[in-house]
């Protein structure tokens, strides 16, 4: 059964079409991968599912649930989260402090509670502090609480990305290239972290990636845009030998299909 | 080598000729010769010598530290060079001034070129005084080096030895009123401490030298404190705060009594500004929203109590101002939603200008002949009652006149202790919205506006919150405000309050509650308590602004997630911490 079906979604800025007629489907407790050139419209997508961009046609739903016309928070509620190409912390907020910020939607005294400082709201933010400091030690940042978000390293700014939006306890977690600038070694950490978060939290996971050797490694299922259109989707031993693929990402008449694939699979 | 030689004499004589503008500029807006008038220490050096030297003294120390990355073994020369080459410089400039002004009268276009000025210039010996001038450049400039020059241990003192003794001297007639009031001997001593208007000579020696040794002793001291303080037990440590804390209330509680009615009515203003920056502390500090026109908040707070309270032809009710008050907060809190709602789609600079025309049109709709039925206009809302503390004291009484049972609060000394308590309470109020899921959604949109709403946060409810607290403290401030003045008019309401308010908060630190404090005190009390600051108020902030965005963007005390980050990149290895972030020291 799939968690998040899209129709026919088409979204333009001005004369561009960004995302064109796309159909999509995620299985739950998949690993969904999208890829593509750059500008392929990837990145348009997430944010359209998420909805910071409101889609032109078409329509995207959630556990059946329609939410193309839903604000931002409204759809996190509902149990979708996301990071960033660019990673976009809080940056003059602490690491704990970050992912309090995602456990909002959980807490619930209001300021005058807070004023007050009553007992009730004194537990709220005893639970909530214990889980924050919990998420930080499922990325390893354990310790590292306290300090500043811009102050971590780049590899520890990327989990804690990651912690922040577990945080928000999402069914569909969605990562925009989470191995960019990464080195091999990190790259391959999270390649394993990402299993875990499917396997031991049973979080349904879609993920745009540059990275092929990551990409092949995880997805079960691979879509692939270009211009805004699908113009391939299936298991990744189906999207490497797909002369489509092939023709988008090295361009028309790279020599015979089979050096061309040999290229593909050389680059990955 | 002969390349790097000229480029730190080419850097000395740029800030030396800087220097001298500054200097200049400060003889040329009058601000020397009306400091001039006053002594920093008693028949010695006026303020505005003190000003002079301080450019001196400055350019020298910036010139020599600029020096500071020459090789080791010539560092010592060049800095002392350069000193003295700037120092001359800036000294060169105004003998300049002296010189042209000899032949030109350049009081045709600058009024303040006067002979006064020229006589404190050259210190009464005409023309040929000008050549003192550079001397005294020269040694200015030496002696700024010499602060570079010099090790820690012995610049500390020094330098806080005249700090401090500077800072006495200014507030004078604060301290001496104090002292004289106290009778005996401390009145005795404040005879032989203070002249007239600034430290007599011994004063000076006396202050500069206890103040100098108690910063030598304390920096042998500081460690051993420090340690013993963090080795106390947990109850120790909390006894110490609360004597500390009880400490702080005495003072407080005695400010007034010791200091007089007028600088009660300076802590009463400064305590207002204090609810205002609170509460603008949390619209900009926290959430991020500038808001230019939040006098309009402090104008409905004061209308509120002022048309509930007022025997004036305007007074709609004549309740008690205890009564008043809440509903004043109420009523500001609703015109916070009010301005907030067609504001909220509004980002950056946009909406400052937005905030701007609020306050403009609630300013201007008070003093409009159209509403002065109402509001009366340009004549204003008089008569507003004190508040009365009484036990008791019946909280909707409408007879007129209202007699007072028990202890009426009219004069500024008894209104500072409602605008302390206010003040006080606004500040706790404010630490707990801080430090609560509420406050961590302001920062997340200060930070990140698109990411808090990803994270599941309610864009326009906690904006509107953001807006309708900050008004909470602002109508707060002008409830008072109504009271202790006794009359409001649309006019004190001007676009200079918000803009003061904006100022107060970065100058004390954004986003930092003990920041709004001491950006408070600085830049409402002093010009306040200072009659020469407040000549030039509007310079004074515009330097005090652009000094603190140039060397201290964080404000004078910066938030404590600041303060907290430097205490543990301490304690962290430096492998740990991203290299990139890494600051030079200054």
């Amino acid at each position: 059964m799939s968690i998040l079906t899209a129709r026919k979604v088409t979204k333009r800025f001005g004369g561009l079409v960004a995302v064109s007629s796309f159909d999509f489907d995620i299985p739950e407790h998949s690993i969904v991968s999208i890829i593509g050139p750059n500008g392929a419209g990837k990145t348009t997508f997430f944010n359209c599912i998420t909805g910071f961009g409101k889609i032109d046609e078409g329509e995207i739903a959630f556990n059946g649930t329609r939410i193309h016309r839903l604000r931002p928070d409204q759809i996190t509620h509902l149990g979708i989260s996301r990071t960033y190409q660019n990673i976009r912390l809080f940056a003059d907020m602490s690491a704990l402090e970050n992912i309090l910020v995602g456990q909002h939607i959980f807490l619930h005294s209001s300021w005058m509670s807070a004023v007050l400082r009553t007992p009730g709201t004194r537990k709220e933010e005893r639970t909530a502090l214990d889980e924050a400091r919990r998420l930080l030690s499922f990325v390893e940042l354990g310790g590292k609480g306290d300090l500043l978000a811009r102050n971590l390293p780049y590899g520890a700014q990327r989990r804690l990305e990651i912690a922040r939006a577990l945080a928000t306890r999402p069914t569909l977690l969605l990562l925009d290239e989470p191995t960019a600038g990464m080195n091999p070694r990190e790259t391959g950490d999270l390649t394993g972290f990402i299993h875990r978060l499917r396997d031991e939290l049973g979080i349904t996971i879609l993920l745009i990636e540059h990275h092929m050797r990551v990409v092949m490694d995880i997805s079960e299922r691979i879509t692939v845009l270009d211009y805004g259109e699908k113009i391939a989707e299936g298991t990744p031993a189906e999207i490497q030998s797909n002369p489509r693929v092939i023709e988008a990402y090295l361009g028309r008449g790279a020599g015979t299909e089979r050096t061309a694939t040999t290229r593909v699979q050389a680059a990955t | 080598m002969l390349k790097g030689k000229d480029s730190f004499v080419g850097m000395a004589i740029r800030i030396g000729l800087l220097g001298g503008a500054i200097a200049l500029f400060l003889c040329l807006v009058g601000m020397v010769e009306i400091f001039g008038k006053r002594f920093l220490i008693e028949k010695v050096v006026t303020l505005g010598h003190a000003l002079l030297l301080l450019s001196g003294l400055g350019v020298g120390f910036v010139a020599a530290r600029r020096t500071l990355n020459l090789s080791t073994e010539r560092r010592p020369l060049a800095s002392t060079l350069a000193g003295i080459i700037a120092g001359t410089l800036t000294g060169a400039v105004l003998a300049a001034l002296v010189l042209i002004g000899d032949r030109l009268d350049l009081r045709a276009v600058f009024l303040t070129a006067s002979p006064g000025l020229y006589s404190m210039l050259t210190m009464g010996r005409g023309v040929g005084g000008a050549w003192i001038l550079i001397g005294i450049g020269a040694l200015t400039g030496l002696a700024g080096a010499a602060f570079v020059l010099l090790p820690d241990r012995l610049r500390q003192p020094i330098q806080q030895g005249l700090l401090i003794s500077s800072l006495i001297s200014l507030f004078t007639g604060l301290i001496g009123v104090i002292m004289t009031n106290q009778g005996g001997a401390v009145a005795k001593a404040e005879n032989f401490l203070f002249g007239s208007t600034g430290l007599s000579l011994n004063g000076a020696i006396i202050v500069f030298s206890v103040v100098a040794a108690w910063s030598l002793l304390w920096s042998y001291l500081a460690g051993p404190v420090k340690l013993g303080v963090d080795r106390l037990p947990k109850a120790g440590k909390l006894t110490l705060r609360v004597l500390l804390l009880l400490l702080l209330v005495y003072v407080l509680y005695r400010l007034p009594f010791v200091s007089g009615p007028f600088v009660s009515l300076v802590l009463v203003t400064i305590s207002l500004y204090i609810l205002m920056g609170l509460g603008l502390n949390i619209t900009l500090g926290f959430a991020g929203l500038l808001d230019l026109g939040f006098v309009a908040f402090y104008a409905i707070g004061a209308y509120t109590v002022g048309l509930l309270t007022s025997y004036g032809q305007y007074g709609l009710q004549h309740i008690s101002f205890w009564a008043a008050v809440p509903i004043a907060v109420l009523v500001a809190m609703f015109a916070g939603a009010f301005l907030g709602l067609p504001v909220l789609g509004i980002r950056g600079d946009y909406l400052a200008i937005a905030t701007l025309g609020f306050g403009e049109i609630v300013r201007i709709l008070a003093g409009s002949d159209f509403l002065a039925k109402y509001f009366g206009g340009p004549q204003g809302v008089i008569g507003i009652q004190k508040p009365c503390l009484g036990f008791l004291e019946p909280f909707l009484k409408v007879d007129v006149p209202r007699v007072c049972d028990g202890t009426l609060l009219g004069t500024p000394v008894e209104i500072y202790f409602v605008a302390i308590v206010s003040a006080i309470v606004a500040a706790f109020v404010a630490t707990r919205l801080r430090d609560s899921r509420l406050g961590r959604a302001w920062m997340a949109i200060r930070e990140d506006e698109d990411v808090a709403e990803a994270l599941g946060i309610n864009l326009i409810q906690t904006k509107l919150l953001a807006y309708i607290l900050g008004a909470a403290f602002a109508g707060l401030g002008g409830a008072i405000f109504a009271t202790l003045v006794g009359s409001i008019f649309a006019s004190s309401m001007q676009l200079i309050v918000s803009i003061n308010v904006v100022s107060l908060i970065i100058v004390g630190g954004m986003g930092s509650i003990p920041g709004v404090i001491v950006g408070a005190i600085a830049l409402i009390g002093l010009p306040e308590l200072l009659r020469e600051v407040s000549e030039y108020r509007f310079l004074f902030y515009g330097a005090a602004l652009i000094t603190m965005m140039l060397s201290k963007p964080g404000g004078l005390w910066p938030s404590t997630i600041t303060l907290r980050e430097l205490h543990l990149e301490a304690a962290v290895p430096e492998t740990e911490t991203a290299p990139a972030n890494k600051k030079p020291k200054a």
